[in-house]
C-alpha cells in the first residue's frame, strides 16, 4: 500500500507495545476491552494466546508483542483487547490484538505519514502502512489486514510442521 | 430485503417452484416406472399447472408459456389421449430442468438458451401429434379453460339437464356432453327414466331420458353453461352450487328432532332411537309411497355422499395447514435458543452457589422450559431424508442411461428426520458416493449376467437413526472393492510403503486420502483424483464418520454416520490444571480412576487395564503441553469411536454441561483435535475435543506407524 493513496485525513487509534506508539486505522476498531481471561488453544504457535468469549461469540486473540518480535504481553491494569475487523480471504473476520495500553483517537493528514524506512524496522515491512508524525513522536501505523493474512498462513504452516 | 409486495411474491414464486419442480421430478420418475398411474398424472399436471398460473400471476410470462405446452401434454394424458412414454417423460424431464433455469436466470444465476426451450417445445409438439392426430385445437382450448385445480377454488354444482324430446333429431349424443362434464372433475351421473313409456309406447327417436349430474370442479358456473350450448334451447338446464357455506355447517346445528326432544327431557333418547328402527328410511318411505321415483333418491344420496367427501377433503386441507418460514429466521432462532442455554446454565450455577430456595427453584423451572424450547427449536429444524431422495433418482437414472447400464435406486427411511443444515450438507457427498457406485460400482449389464446376478444392478440408499446419531447407507451390489487393486494404486502413489500391513478397514480408508483414484481410465461421470477425500472432509465438517464395507463381486457399502444436529450437543466437562474441555458424550463410555501406582506396573506405558481389558490412553496434559503438577489420582474417560476405545487422562472430571457448539473461526481451521467452543455458565471459554481426529493424530505420531501423511 503506497501512502500517496491515502488523501483524506484519517483517525488512528493509537497504542502502545513495550514503550513503542503504534497506530490503527480506527475504521478497523470495533471496540476496546479490557482483558480478563483468555482460553489457550492447544498446539497452536505461541503467540496465539487463545479464544475469549466476546457477548457469546468465541474471537481469537493475538500477543501482537510476540508476533512483532517482542516479548510475551504481563497482564497489568491497562493490558487491553483491541477488537479489529480485518478482510480475509474476502471476508471480514473479527478478531482481538493484545496491547500494553490503549493511548487515543487522533487525526492524521495524509501529509503527515511518511513511508516507512525499508530498512532497519525490525518489522517486517508489509505489516507497516506508513509512520505518522506528530508533535517529533513517530508511529507504526500498522496494515492489519496484511498481518492476519501473512499470520494465517504462517500459522497453517506451522500447524502443518507440527502434525508431521 | 424490499418491502415491495410484487418483489415479495417473486420469491415466494421462486421457493414454491423450487419445490414443485422437485416433487414433479419424483412424480416423474415414479410415473417412468408406473406409466398408467392416474394419480401421478394428475401430480404431474398440477405441478405444471401451479407453476404456469403462479409464475404468469408474478411476471414470469416466459416461464408460464413454456410451461403450458408441457401441461398440454399431460392434459392428454389426462385424458388418455396421449399415452406416458420413455419420450414423454424424458422430454418432461428436460422440461423441468429448463423450468429450474429460467428460474435461476430471473435471478441473473445462470443464462437460458432459448434454442433448448424451442427444442423441447418441438419436441413436445410433435410426440403430441404422433400419438393423436385428433388432439386438436379443442382439446387443447379445453385445457386453457382447466383453470387452477386448487382445491380451494373447488365448487359442487347440481345440474339437472333434461333434454326435450326431440333432442335427437337435431344429432346430440347426450352421452357426449356428460363426458365432457366427467372431465372437469368429480362427477356424479345419474339417469333419471321413470318418464320413460313403457316399451310399446316408446319412440327410439326420442329423448325421454333425463339426467342429475353432481360435478366438483374448479371451474365456474359459465364453463358448465358451455357444455350444453350446442343444446341451449333443446333442453331443460338448471345448474345451482350447492356447497356454499360447507365449511361452515355446524353440526350442532343439525341435530334432529328427536335429539332436541330427548335434550329437552321431553322424550328419552333411546325410545326415539327404538321408535326410529322400526322404521323406514325417508328415501324408502318415499318410494313406497310412489312420490318419488327410485332415480331420484339415488341422485339425491350421490349427492349428499359427495358433499360429504368435499367437506372431509377440506377439513383434512385445513388441519395440515403449515406456514412458509425463511430459513434465516430459523437460524436466528436457533442462535437465540443457543444463547439462552448458556445463560440459563450460568443462572442454574448462580442458583447452586447461592443455595437461596426461591433462587433455585426458579432456576430449575427455567431449566425445564429452556430444555423444552430447545427441543422444540431443534424439531423445527428438522427435516426428512426424502426431500433428497429425488434428486439422487435423477442422478442414478441418468448416470446409468450415460453409461449404458440398468441400475435402479431403490430407497429406504425417507422420513428419517434431520437437520437442514446436515441434508444440506450431505448433498454433495451423497452425490459423489452414489455417483461412484454406479460408475465404479456395478457392472454392466452383460458382466453382472455373465456373473449370475439380476442385470439391473441396485443402489440402495437408507437412512435410520441409530441413538443420537443417524446412519445413512448407500448400498450397492455391484463388484465390490478391489483391495489389492487400491493396495497397488496406493505404493504407486506413494500414499504408503511398499511393506505396510493394513487391516481391510485400513485399505478401504485409502480411497478417502486425497488424491486416490481407483477407477483406471477417467470417466466424465467420476475418478478425476477429487472425490472421496472431499466426501470425508464435507462429513468430518459434520462431525461425522464414514466406513466402509465391501465383499468383492458383491457389491460395497458407505456408512454415513452423523449427528442429529449441529448446534447443541450434551458434553462431559473436564479439568485439566486451569484448562477446561468439553468431551462429547455421545462418545463417552465410562470414567475410571488412574493412580501413579497403576501406572507404575504398566512401566509408564500408556495403557490400562480396565476391568482386565487393556485400554491405551492420551495424556491431555502432554498432548497439548499443558505445564502443571501431575496429580497422584487422575480420572480416565474412556471413549469409543470407531469400535475402538480409548482413554482421556484428565484431572477432574466436572459434569456434564449442554454444549452449545461455536466456531473457533477460521484462524484455527487447521488445529487438529479441537472442533469448536463453547460458553461456560461463568462466562469463559472452554474447547470442545475431536476425539475421533485427536485419537488420528496420535496414532499417526507413534512411529511405528506406517499408514498416513
Amino acid at each position: 500500500m503506497s501512502v500517496s493513496a491515502t488523501v483524506e485525513p484519517t483517525q488512528y487509534l493509537t497504542f502502545k507495545l513495550e514503550e513503542e506508539v503504534f497506530a490503527l486505522d480506527i475504521q478497523k476498531v470495533r471496540e476496546v476491552l479490557e482483558f480478563s481471561s483468555v482460553t489457550r488453544v492447544p498446539r497452536t504457535p505461541e503467540f496465539m494466546r487463545g479464544v475469549i468469549n466476546l457477548r457469546g461469540s468465541v474471537v481469537p486473540v493475538v500477543d501482537l508483542r510476540l508476533k512483532f518480535g517482542m516479548t510475551h504481553t504481563e497482564k497489568t491494569v491497562n493490558t487491553c483487547v483491541i477488537i479489529v475487523e480485518v478482510a480475509f480471504d474476502n471476508e471480514s473476520m473479527v478478531l482481538g490484538a493484545l496491547s500494553d495500553s490503549v493511548q487515543e483517537v487522533i487525526e492524521l493528514e495524509p501529509q503527515m505519514i511518511e513511508q516507512a524506512p525499508s530498512i532497519g524496522m525490525k518489522l517486517r515491512t508489509d505489516f507497516i502502512k506508513g509512520m505518522g508524525k506528530r508533535d517529533n513522536e513517530f508511529m507504526i501505523i500498522l496494515d492489519i489486514d496484511k498481518i492476519f493474512t501473512v499470520e494465517e498462513l504462517a500459522f497453517a504452516q506451522e500447524a502443518g510442521q507440527s502434525a508431521a | 430485503m424490499s418491502g415491495n409486495e410484487l418483489d415479495a411474491g417473486r420469491e415466494a414464486f421462486k421457493e414454491e417452484a423450487a419445490e414443485l419442480l422437485s416433487e414433479l421430478e419424483l412424480s416423474l420418475l415414479d410415473l417412468e416406472q408406473h406409466p398408467t398411474d392416474d394419480e401421478l398424472i394428475g401430480r404431474v399436471f398440477r405441478a405444471m399447472h401451479t407453476i404456469k398460473g403462479s409464475g404468469a400471476m408474478f411476471g414470469f410470462d416466459d416461464i408460464a408459456d413454456f410451461t403450458h405446452e408441457v401441461e398440454t401434454a399431460f392434459d392428454l394424458v389426462r385424458m388418455g389421449k396421449l399415452a406416458v412414454s420413455k419420450e414423454l417423460t424424458n422430454l418432461t424431464l428436460r422440461a423441468r430442468d429448463q423450468i429450474r433455469t429460467m428460474i435461476d436466470a430471473s435471478e441473473g444465476k445462470a443464462s437460458v438458451d432459448n434454442a433448448v426451450t424451442e427444442d423441447i417445445v418441438v419436441s413436445l409438439q410433435i410426440l403430441i401429434k404422433v400419438s393423436d392426430g385428433t388432439a386438436e385445437a379443442s382439446d387443447i382450448a379445453q385445457t386453457e379453460s382447466a383453470a387452477s385445480e386448487d382445491k380451494s377454488l373447488q365448487a359442487t354444482y347440481r345440474i339437472k339437464f333434461k333434454p326435450f324430446a326431440e333432442l335427437f333429431t337435431t344429432g346430440t349424443n347426450p352421452v357426449l356432453l356428460l363426458n365432457e362434464l366427467r372431465q372437469m372433475g368429480t362427477c356424479n351421473v345419474i339417469a333419471q327414466t321413470d318418464a320413460i313409456p313403457p316399451l310399446e309406447q316408446f319412440n327410439p327417436e326420442t329423448c325421454a331420458t333425463y339426467w342429475d349430474v353432481i360435478v366438483t370442479t374448479t371451474q365456474d358456473v359459465n364453463a358448465i353453461r358451455d357444455v350444453f350450448i350446442f343444446v341451449d334451447g333443446m333442453c331443460e338446464l338448471t345448474i345451482e352450487r350447492i356447497d356454499d357455506d360447507l365449511e361452515y355447517d355446524d353440526s350442532e346445528a343439525g341435530m334432529k328432532l328427536g335429539e332436541i326432544l330427548a335434550e329437552r327431557g321431553d322424550v328419552k333418547l333411546d325410545e326415539v332411537n327404538s321408535l326410529l328402527d322400526g322404521q323406514k328410511k325417508v328415501g324408502q318411505i318415499l318410494v313406497d309411497a310412489g312420490m318419488v321415483d327410485k332415480g331420484h333418491i339415488q341422485a339425491a344420496l350421490a349427492e349428499q355422499q359427495q358433499l360429504k367427501e368435499i367437506q372431509e377433503q377440506r377439513q383434512k386441507a385445513a388441519s395440515a395447514a403449515s406456514i412458509r418460514v425463511a430459513s434465516y429466521r430459523l437460524d436466528k432462532l436457533v442462535d437465540l435458543v443457543g444463547e439462552l442455554v448458556t445463560v440459563q446454565a450460568r443462572l442454574s450455577q448462580t442458583a447452586v452457589v447461592n443455595g437461596e430456595a426461591t433462587l433455585t427453584s426458579i432456576a430449575e423451572e427455567v431449566e425445564r422450559l429452556t430444555w423444552e424450547l430447545r427441543d422444540s427449536t431443534m424439531g423445527i429444524r428438522m427435516l426428512p431424508m426424502g426431500t433428497t431422495f429425488s434428486k439422487f433418482k435423477r442422478l442414478v437414472r441418468d448416470l446409468s442411461l450415460d453409461l449404458g447400464k440398468e441400475i435402479q435406486l431403490a430407497t429406504d427411511g425417507a422420513d428419517t428426520e434431520l437437520d437442514k443444515t446436515v441434508i444440506e450438507k450431505l448433498s454433495d457427498p451423497l452425490v459423489h458416493i452414489i455417483r461412484n457406485s454406479v460408475d465404479h460400482g456395478i457392472e454392466k449389464p452383460d458382466v453382472r449376467f455373465a456373473a449370475g446376478k439380476p442385470r439391473m444392478g441396485t443402489v440402495r440408499l437408507s437412512a435410520g437413526h441409530s441413538g443420537a446419531s443417524v446412519l445413512i447407507k448407500i448400498e450397492d451390489d455391484g463388484a465390490g472393492l478391489d483391495k489389492d487393486a487400491i493396495l497397488r494404486k496406493a505404493i504407486a502413489k506413494g500414499l504408503i510403503s511398499n511393506d505396510a500391513e493394513l487391516s481391510e478397514k485400513e485399505i478401504y480408508g485409502l480411497i478417502m486420502l486425497p488424491g486416490f483414484s481407483t477407477s483406471e481410465s477417467v470417466t466424465s461421470v467420476s475418478g478425476r483424483g477429487v472425490g472421496m477425500d472431499v466426501v470425508k472432509k464435507n462429513v468430518d465438517a459434520l462431525r461425522g464418520s464414514i466406513d466402509i464395507k465391501s465383499k468383492k463381486g458383491f457389491g460395497s457399502t458407505f456408512i454415513l454416520q452423523l449427528p442429529l444436529t449441529l448446534a447443541i450437543i450434551d458434553g462431559l466437562l473436564v479439568k485439566v490444571a486451569d484448562d477446561i474441555f468439553v468431551i462429547p458424550l455421545s462418545v463417552v463410555e465410562e470414567c475410571v480412576e488412574l493412580t501413579k501406582a497403576d501406572v507404575e506396573k504398566m512401566n509408564d506405558r500408556h495403557v490400562s487395564n480396565v476391568r482386565g481389558v487393556l485400554i491405551p490412553y492420551i495424556r491431555l496434559r502432554e498432548h497439548f503441553s499443558i505445564d502443571a503438577d501431575d496429580l497422584e489420582t487422575e480420572q480416565i474417560v474412556v471413549t469409543e469411536v470407531d469400535d475402538k476405545k480409548v482413554g482421556f487422562v484428565v484431572d477432574y472430571v466436572i459434569g456434564e454441561h449442554q454444549t452449545v457448539i461455536k466456531s473457533l473461526g477460521r484462524m484455527f481451521r487447521e488445529i487438529e483435535g479441537v472442533s469448536g467452543a463453547t460458553i461456560l455458565g461463568d462466562g469463559t471459554v472452554a474447547l470442545i475435543l475431536d476425539v475421533p481426529r485427536l485419537v488420528n493424530t496420535v496414532e499417526r505420531d507413534t512411529p511405528t506407524r506406517t499408514v498416513g501423511v
